[in-house]
């Protein structure tokens, strides 16, 4: 309640708040505003925004409507950041939970694994795996979690090797309870909340390198995504550059409100950290 | 002589890291549909059996995917990358010629980064919460939600399409026969854009970085102290503040080493560099997966390297570290 409470306070939370949840609508809304399938021809192609009236952001090179794209890119940019967020903060809690409750061994051998990950560039490693596994957006989706939880493990570790020798992790040892109950019953809740601040993060960088991927054309051709249009748009970049820029703003004001809804969370979960500022 | 051999020993500890990641790397690529062959005859508008079967003893794919991966290991002692079918010639040479291109953008773009970072951060926290505090905040959230290759391509549309100021890809003018300082000057222009595009995102990251380890340091007991000698607020800050404040930034350099190598991959594409990333671009698009393998291992090398270098800067910044070992 403290910490809702404290949410509400900070505006920058309200606006990124605010921002997430229009892109949201956009994202769900988007069969019911533009139910058309947004990849089909719509009229004649480049034609300016304001210029048309039927197409308040104009037309893209193949005369696809490009408020339509963007509205369907939202669903798809959304999709694509929360699911691919959900596997690496799964796959880093597992790895960062093993290795900071049980030590030794164990840890070396998986901080050895997540050091490898890091130590590979993550648009490297992602451009192997497309160039392995193909690029639908089933496998792009998994390949950005598969290269995005190093950081999350990292974090869930540190957290478990504070809290290990804490007395009531000790007290729920000697009542002879299982280790599985100990990581995930008493130990995990009291690491989350750090690690819930940082999934905003790694959503944030999940959403760039989809765009990223799209805009090089090797992500799927075949659902609207901004970065797609982004990279539609370089061949006409001289004259209509309009078609570039436009996706752009997307993804920058989605980006800033998962950022802000971030910070905001970590200004609520540390209320320490929020007197400091 | 003791930070060296600090330094050494993690760069030793980073070895067994880096045949982890060859490993993955080539188990992974065996699971890619079609191999070197495959490319190269379709390339050549196909073949018969026999070709291709030729052709894979040639290349060395006719025996087991242990007995590939032990050969590759025991090349890569000698440097020898292997060949890339694509470009014609060993994956070694085809790397090299684009290194150099890459190490200068990554150069330029951190130098950018950290200056103006550590400017825009030192000036928010000695005005915090007052109007240039919020003003550079507010830069540092935008800057860091700017896609990067969104930015290139409007810095292309601004500077190059209509004040036609700066050149909008390449490296360098090929037109002309530039020498000595003219062609520095020539390249120069065409780096531009390159680093404040890949920089940004650093930027932000460092600026947000810097204002809060100076908010940090400055509320310490030795700050205080420094002010009852009588020390200017000026001379607070650059002689006792800001090395303290800095060490979280270095740190930082070393984390994303990984993280700006990839963003080049992107960045020399808008460009059209022709650096390492591009070239891993290249690479995928055209299925030459041992040119890909082999990028991937000198950017874990260019990390690794990178990392030790910041080890030994963050010692130089810090005595404790030296003292401790």
């Amino acid at each position: 309640m403290r910490a809702l409470k404290a949410y509400c306070r900070s505006p920058a939370a309200l606006i990124g708040t605010a921002i997430l949840m229009a892109v949201v609508v956009m994202g769900v809304g988007a069969t019911f505003f533009y139910p058309n399938d947004p990849l089909g021809l719509a009229g004649r192609p480049l034609q300016w925004p304001g210029a048309n009236p039927r197409f308040p952001l104009g037309t893209d090179p193949s005369g696809r409507d490009i408020a339509a794209q963007l509205f369907h890119g939202a669903r798809v940019s959304l999709l694509i950041g929360f699911v691919a967020t959900s596997i690496a903060v799964m796959i880093g809690i597992a790895i960062g939970a093993l290795s900071g409750f049980y030590g030794g061994v164990t840890d070396t051998a998986l901080m050895r694994v997540t050091e490898a990950f890091q130590t590979l560039p993550n648009f490297l490693l992602l451009l192997v795996l497309v160039a392995v596994f193909g690029s639908t957006i089933e496998t792009v989706t998994i390949a950005i979690g598969l290269v995005s939880w190093p950081p999350v493990a990292r974090l869930t570790r540190a957290e478990f090797l504070t809290l290990r020798t804490r007395d009531f992790v000790q007290a729920c040892r000697v009542q002879g309870l299982s280790d599985l109950h100990l990581i995930v019953r008493e130990v995990l809740p009291n690491a989350l909340p750090p690690v819930i601040v940082y999934a905003s993060v790694v959503m944030a960088v999940a959403i760039l390198l989809e765009s990223a991927l799209a805009f090089l054309q090797l992500s799927d051709p075949n659902v609207p995504s901004w970065g797609n249009l982004i990279g539609l748009g370089r061949n006409v970049l001289r004259t209509e550059w309009y078609v570039s820029a436009i996706p752009g703003v997307a993804i920058l004001l989605t980006i800033l409100g998962v950022s802000l809804v971030g910070q905001g969370l970590n200004d609520a979960l540390n209320p320490r950290l929020a007197a400091s500022r | 002589m003791r930070v060296l051999r600090l330094a050494l020993r993690r760069l030793a500890a980073s070895l067994p890291t880096l045949v982890l990641i060859l490993v993955g790397l080539f188990l992974l690529l065996q699971l890619a549909p079609g191999d070197t062959v495959d490319a190269l005859m379709a390339q050549m508008g196909g073949g018969d059996q026999a070709l291709a079967e030729e052709l894979r003893r040639f290349y060395g794919l006719d025996v087991g995917i242990a007995a590939q991966l032990g050969r590759y290991l025991m090349r890569l002692v000698t440097l020898d990358l292997g060949f890339s079918s694509i470009y014609g010639k060993p994956v070694a040479t085809v790397i090299l010629e684009r290194l150099p291109a890459t190490l200068l953008l990554m150069v330029s773009a951190l130098s950018f980064a950290f200056f103006f970072g550590l400017v825009l951060g030192v000036v928010a926290a000695r005005r915090v919460n007052k109007w240039p505090d919020t003003l550079i905040s507010t830069l540092g959230l935008v800057f860091y939600a700017t896609p990067s290759f969104w930015f290139g391509l409007m810095a292309i549309v601004l500077f190059s399409v209509y004040l036609q100021w700066l050149p909008a890809g390449g490296f360098g003018d090929i037109t002309q026969n530039l020498t000595g300082i003219a062609a520095v000057l020539d390249i120069a222009r065409y780096l531009v854009l390159p680093t404040l595009t890949l920089g940004l995102i650093f930027l932000a990251i460092y600026l947000r970085i810097m204002r809060a380890s100076m908010l940090e340091v400055l509320s310490l007991d030795f700050v205080r102290t420094a002010r009852a000698k009588g020390l200017s607020e000026t001379r607070v800050v650059a002689r006792h503040v800001l090395r303290n404040a800095m060490l979280p930034m270095v740190t930082l350099i070393g984390l994303q080493a990984g993280t700006m190598l990839g963003g080049s991959v992107v960045v020399e594409s808008v460009f059209a560099l022709p650096g390492l990333g591009r070239l891993a671009y290249e690479s995928v698009v055209q299925r030459d997966l041992n040119t890909l393998l082999g990028i991937a291992f000198i950017s874990a090398v260019l990390v690794i390297c990178i990392n030790f270098l910041v080890d030994i800067l963050y010692a130089r910044l810090d005595p404790r570290i030296s003292a401790e070992s």
